[in-house]
């Protein structure tokens, strides 16, 4: 028994040992440094002032909740829209036609793409240059590139949700497809006898089954999209301005007091995100009560 | 009437795919048309020159196999990235299968107590933001003096494989018999043997794709080989965002094809592993 629990310990010390010295530590001496604890330019004393300065100062306020609110709105819309898409695309794509084999890989294509080929590969497609804008001016619906809409570096985030939607759909794709092919038709058909139609075997069928793996994936997108640094340092603006990227343009700062802030805006990040999820399995866990 | 309805959808999922595509068509323009001027769709001549300007291509006259050999040989930024690339990735993915073997056995096979908080623990990277962790490590190893080192970079980026490798497979060994281990030992074979003779065999499919999205991982990986390399490790992510952010779209197409062709290969070997039910998928929020 007792070599047991010496083999359980060995065995699991060197990747908590990775993950606690080099992510925990992290983010602990990220904290540490948030509350102006800079040893390299003598300061020991802790307080909140860069949590005050980020959040409520004249200088950065406007900043700070124009940012926080870009972060919601394209984490949301990206992860609503990404997961919509991916729901009509994996129910069409159940049927058999011609091409489904081809059509299932293109679908699941972007799913190795990094996140940054995916950026790049908007600002090809969708700037006023891009390919869209050419093909508009093909058939006469623009007449110069100004004609086109601004989709990238757009102060609305529109290019950040395309690479994310573009991205994300993929990965939703993939796993309802793989929930749709354990559940059968068997539901429908059933559905179907009872004299359900189309919109009610949707609704009242499908939906609530697929439900469950549908949300647990959309936190995990939501928390990417929310946390992420290279789609929006991209496809951004500099104002509004995503948190992350803010957050790294005060690290990179040569004023070692907006190191602090920059500090304090990853740790902000971080605590939405951390709430986002508790927050989840709150839900999850008191829906599993109540049935 | 339904007849109709059927051939709408499937028209809708040929243009869906048209649409998805539509980026990687755009690269492949890009990449092979120096000169694509709006408004044209169609390049006007079809050109090189972007692979020659990276130096990846000689110029015309040379493109014999010596002077491929030749140019390559003189160590263009490109190839000098996509070998670091290359041999991050595959040091910290066998690094990180090493480590987690034993860990994922442990966690997969046996219970025990605090089981749930140590899972909790190896999770929590996939769900907090690389940039929460790695601005203040980046403060500790420019003290250490990691900092700007390929063992730095190499250090860094098991953090985000490290807690997939390990659930993917415990995943893995929680569908193992480890009975058959016994049946082996008792036969009289010894510890390596067995290892080599059932147990590897059996985790091997799993541990390839596991070893294979995480390779993924480290070759995707931008922000935390920027802080920790400190400008001195130069890899792909780094070479296609900075050629993207300087503007130069024939450059930056031609480093992007190069960057996603170990992307869809591995799609392509892999795809019949890929589904919703295995861990392996989770890690693609990832990269």
């Amino acid at each position: 028994m007792g070599g047991e629990r010496l083999k359980i310990v060995l065995s699991l010390t060197p990747p908590l040992l990775i993950i606690i010295t080099l992510f925990f530590g992290g983010i602990f001496y990220g904290f540490l440094q948030s509350l102006g604890y800079q040893p390299a330019i003598g300061k020991y004393e802790l307080n909140f002032s860069a949590y005050y300065n980020v959040m409520f100062s004249e200088r950065y306020a406007k900043l700070f909740w124009s940012g926080l609110a870009l972060n919601l709105w394209v984490s949301f819309a990206s992860t609503f829209l990404a997961a919509v898409f991916a729901l009509f695309g994996a129910l069409a794509i159940r049927k058999t036609f011609v091409g489904k084999t081809l059509c299932k890989f293109i679908y699941s294509l972007n799913l190795p793409m990094p996140h940054l080929v995916v950026a790049v590969g908007m600002i090809f497609v969708f700037s006023q240059s891009g390919l869209l804008a050419r093909l508009a001016a093909q058939i006469g619906m623009i007449s110069s590139p100004g004609d086109f809409p601004v989709l990238v570096r757009d102060k609305y985030g529109f290019g950040i949700i395309l690479a994310y939607i573009w991205k994300e759909a993929a990965f939703f794709f993939i796993i309802l497809m793989s929930v749709l092919q354990s559940l059968g038709e068997n539901f429908e058909e059933l559905a179907q006898s009872l004299g359900a139609n189309r919109w009610q075997r949707f609704r009242y069928v499908i939906l609530p089954l697929v439900m469950p793996n549908l949300f647990s994936a959309s936190i995990i997108v939501f928390a990417f999209s929310f946390g992420a640094y290279e789609v929006p340092a991209l496809l951004g603006v500099i104002y509004p301005q995503m948190l992350p990227v803010m957050a790294f343009e005060f690290f990179l700062n040569p004023d070692l007091n907006a190191r602090s802030e920059g500090m304090a805006l990853s740790i902000i990040i971080a605590l939405i995100v951390m709430i986002l999820v508790v927050f989840y399995f709150w839900l999850t866990q008191a829906k599993i009560r109540k049935d | 009437m339904n007849n109709n309805l059927k051939r709408i959808n499937i028209y809708s999922i040929y243009l869906g795919a048209l649409i998805l595509i539509l980026p990687l068509i755009a690269f492949f323009i890009n990449a092979f048309s120096f000169r694509w001027f709006y408004p044209q769709v169609i390049p006007k001549e079809l050109s090189l020159q972007a692979w020659v300007r990276l130096k990846l291509i000689p110029k015309p006259g040379q493109r014999t196999f010596e002077g491929f050999l030749d140019l390559w040989a003189s160590n263009p930024t490109v190839i000098k990235a996509l070998v670091n690339s290359l041999t991050i990735g595959i040091l910290v993915t066998i690094v990180s299968i090493i480590i987690a073997l034993p860990a994922a056995r442990v966690l997969g096979l046996l219970n025990f107590r605090f089981k749930k908080l140590i899972i909790f623990i190896m999770v929590s990277p996939t769900i907090l933001p690389p940039i929460a962790f790695v601005l203040g490590l980046n403060i500790n190893f420019i003290s250490i003096g990691f900092s700007g080192s390929f063992f730095g970079v190499c250090l860094v980026h098991l953090v985000p494989i490290m807690p997939y490798v390990v659930l993917t497979m415990t995943g893995i060994f929680a569908n193992y018999n480890p009975d058959f281990e016994h049946q082996a030992r008792t036969l009289g074979a010894n510890k390596t043997t067995t290892f080599f003779q059932i147990t590897l065999p059996a985790i091997a499919p799993g541990m390839v794709v596991a070893a294979l999205f995480a390779f993924l991982v480290s070759w995707s990986q931008y922000l935390l080989t920027f802080l920790i390399g400190a400008g001195k490790i130069m890899t792909l992510p780094l070479l296609v965002f900075s050629t993207a952010s300087s503007g130069n779209p024939a450059l930056t197409a031609a480093i992007s094809i190069i960057f996603i062709f170990p992307a869809i290969l591995i799609l392509v070997f892999t795809s019949k592993f890929v589904s919703g039910q295995s861990g392996a998928t989770s890690g693609f929020g990832k990269i």
